[in-house]
C-alpha cells in the first residue's frame, strides 16, 4: 500500500479566520476515506487545496506524489490522474448526456469509453437526453460521470448524494464501491454519517481546522466500548437504563419476565451519536 | 489513445460551444435577428440620402456591422462567461487537464462563427431589402477582413477581460447591456458621427467602437465622405493602430483578471 494523499502541517486563514490550522492526514491507495465535520470545520478549504483549487499558507501537501499548488503542464498531467466531483452543478444543460461525457472524454490521456461509464452511472436510458431534462439524482450521477470518464487514480466526491432518495443512494453507494474495487482510492465529504457508515474504510472527524480523530467507523470515538441503551415496558412505565454489559441485563429482565421482556431495545451507540459528541453538538 | 493538445481540445470545445449556442434559441434570436430588426426599423425611417450617393441605409449598416464586432464578442462573452462561472461550469473545468488556452480557443471559435453569420446577415438583408451597395474592388474586401479579424480579436479579449466586473452571472446582462447601448449612441452607430456633440464624439475616441465603425465607413462608403468625416480623411492607419491598442489592453487585462470561480 502506498500513501495517496499526505498532509502535515496545513493552514490556510481567510483575514484573521483559522480556517485550517494544522492539519495532519495520510490517506492510503484503494480506501474509501470520509472526511466529516461540521460547516465551518475547514472541510471543504481542505478539500480545495487537495484538489489544486486554493493555495495554502504553510504546510506539506502531497497528493499522487505531486504539490497540488503545481502550475502549468506538470499541473496537468497530475490532473489527468484524478478525478473531481464537485457540489451540484448546473452547467451543460443544452448538450446531451452523451455529448458531454463523450467531449471530457478529449481531455485525458487514458479515458474509458464514454458508452460504458454511462452504462456504469446507469444513465444509460437517457443518453440523448438534454443535461437540463435530468432529475437531481440523475444529474449528480452524469457529475460521477464527468469525474471518472478520465480513469481517475484518485477520485474527489464532494456532498455526492444530497437530495437522493433511499434508493438512488444504494444504487450510489454501490457504484462508488465498484470504482473502489477497480482501484481508485476515494475521498468523499459527506453530512450524512450513514453514507459514512456504509461507504468509508476510514472516516477522520475535522472541527475548527484540526483533525480530532481518525478511525473505521466502528470504532470511531470508542464507539464499540460505549456504553449500551437498553429499554423496556414496565407495566405502564418505559424504562431504560446504560450498561458496558447489556446481555447480563437482558438475561436477568427475561427471568423477571419469565422469558420475552415487553418491547425490549438494545441499542449501542451510532456513528451520529458518536460524531456529535465529539464536536461538542447537542443530541436530542 | 494519443496525448490531447490544447489546440485539439480548443477545436473541439470550439464545436460543443457553437452546438450550445445553437441550441438556446432566445441568445440565438437576440445576437442574430436583433440587429437585422434595427437595421429594418432605421433602414425605413431614414430614407433619405445623407450625401451624394450615399444612403443613410448604407451609413448605417456600416455601423451595424462595427456593432457586430462588440455584440458576438465582447457582448456575448461579457454575460455567458459569469453565467459559467455561476453555474460552476468553469470551476468543473479547472478541475480536469483541460488546458486554459482550449477553453479561450473555444471562445474564439464560437465567436468568429457567430460574427460571419452576422455579417452576412446584414449584409444580405441590406442589400436585398435597404438597396445597400456591396463595396467594389479587392482592396475594400481586404480592408474589410482585416477589420473583422482584428476589430474581432479585440472584442473577444475585451469580453474575457470585462466578464471579471459582472458580480452575478444573472445581473450580467444588466451590466454589459448598457455599457454596449451606450457606445452605439456615442460612436456613430444610430446618427452620423458628426452630428454627435462634440464632447461625445472626445469620449468615443477613446473606445474601440468609434474606430470599428468609421474602419467598417471606409469599406462601404465611397471615398467621396471621406472628407466629411471628423479628420476629413478615413484615418485608416490610426483606426487599426487604436484597435490593437485595445487588443493589447484586453489580452493583458484578461489575462490577470481572469477568474474560474466566483469569490
Amino acid at each position: 500500500m502506498s500513501t495517496v494523499i499526505s498532509v502535515s502541517g496545513l493552514r490556510k486563514s481567510y483575514g484573521s479566520t483559522h480556517a485550517v490550522d494544522g492539519l495532519d492526514l495520510a490517506i492510503e491507495q484503494g480506501e474509501i476515506f470520509a472526511l466529516l465535520g461540521p460547516n465551518g470545520a475547514g472541510k471543504t478549504t481542505t478539500v480545495e487545496i487537495l484538489e489544486g483549487f486554493r493555495d495554502r499558507d504553510a504546510g506539506e501537501v502531497k497528493v499522487l506524489g505531486f504539490d497540488p499548488a503545481t502550475k502549468g503542464r506538470a499541473g496537468q498531467a497530475w490532473r489527468d490522474r484524478i478525478g473531481i466531483v464537485l457540489q451540484s452543478t448546473a452547467d451543460a444543460g443544452d448538450l446531451t448526456v452523451y455529448e458531454s461525457v463523450s467531449h471530457f472524454a478529449k481531455y485525458y490521456e487514458n479515458s474509458k469509453d464514454p458508452r460504458e461509464v454511462i452504462e456504469l452511472v446507469g444513465l444509460t436510458e437517457k443518453s440523448d437526453a438534454l443535461g437540463r431534462t435530468l432529475s437531481g439524482g440523475q444529474r449528480r450521477r452524469l457529475d460521477v460521470a464527468l469525474g471518472i470518464i478520465g480513469s481517475p487514480e484518485l477520485i474527489f466526491l464532494d456532498e455526492p448524494t444530497t437530495g437522493f432518495d433511499p434508493e438512488a443512494r444504494r444504487a450510489f453507494w454501490q457504484l462508488i464501491r465498484k470504482l473502489r474495487d477497480e482501484g481508485a482510492t476515494i475521498l468523499l465529504t459527506t453530512h450524512y454519517l450513514d453514507e459514512a457508515e456504509a461507504l468509508a474504510d476510514r472516516v477522520a472527524v475535522i472541527n475548527r481546522g484540526k483533525i480530532i480523530e481518525v478511525s473505521t467507523p466502528a470504532l470511531l470515538g470508542g464507539r464499540a466500548t460505549s456504553l449500551a441503551t437498553i429499554s423496556w415496558r414496565d407495566g405502564t412505565e418505559l424504562r431504560s437504563e446504560k450498561s458496558a454489559n447489556p446481555t447480563q441485563l437482558v438475561n436477568q429482565l427475561s427471568a423477571q419476565f419469565g422469558g420475552e421482556v415487553p418491547e425490549l431495545n438494545v441499542k449501542r451507540a451510532s456513528l451520529e451519536d458518536i460524531y456529535l459528541e465529539m464536536i461538542g453538538g447537542t443530541h436530542e | 489513445m494519443s496525448k490531447p493538445t490544447a489546440l485539439s481540445i480548443g477545436i473541439a470545445r470550439g464545436g460543443l460551444e457553437v452546438k450550445q449556442f445553437m441550441r438556446q434559441r432566445e441568445s440565438v434570436v437576440f445576437t442574430m435577428l436583433f440587429p437585422l430588426i434595427l437595421l429594418a426599423i432605421f433602414g425605413s425611417v431614414f430614407s433619405n440620402s445623407i450625401a451624394e450617393g450615399v444612403t443613410f441605409s448604407q451609413y448605417f449598416v456600416a455601423g451595424m456591422i462595427a456593432s457586430g464586432l462588440v455584440n458576438t464578442g465582447f457582448q456575448q462573452l461579457a454575460i455567458m462567461i459569469p453565467m459559467e462561472r455561476e453555474f460552476g461550469t468553469l470551476k468543473r473545468l479547472r478541475g480536469t487537464p483541460m488546458p486554459a488556452s482550449s477553453y479561450f480557443i473555444g471562445k474564439a471559435i464560437l465567436v468568429t462563427l457567430s460574427m460571419l453569420i452576422q455579417v452576412f446577415l446584414l449584409l444580405a438583408a441590406g442589400v436585398a431589402f435597404f438597396g445597400v451597395n456591396l463595396p467594389t474592388g479587392a482592396d475594400k474586401w481586404l480592408l474589410l477582413a482585416a477589420l473583422l479579424v482584428l476589430g474581432s480579436a479585440c472584442s473577444t479579449v475585451l469580453g474575457i477581460a470585462f466578464s471579471n466586473v459582472p458580480k452575478s452571472g444573472r445581473g450580467a446582462s444588466a451590466v454589459v447591456s448598457p455599457v454596449v447601448i451606450v457606445l452605439q449612441f456615442f460612436s456613430g452607430v444610430f446618427f452620423i458621427f458628426t452630428d454627435l456633440p462634440h464632447w461625445m464624439q472626445q469620449v468615443a475616441a477613446i473606445f474601440p467602437l468609434k474606430w470599428m465603425t468609421q474602419g467598417a465607413r471606409s469599406v462601404f462608403l465611397p471615398d467621396s465622405f471621406a472628407t466629411r468625416e471628423v479628420a476629413g480623411n478615413w484615418e485608416t492607419g490610426r483606426t487599426f493602430a487604436i484597435i490593437a491598442a485595445w487588443l493589447v489592453v484586453g489580452l493583458i487585462w484578461a489575462v490577470r483578471s481572469f477568474k474560474w470561480e466566483r469569490d
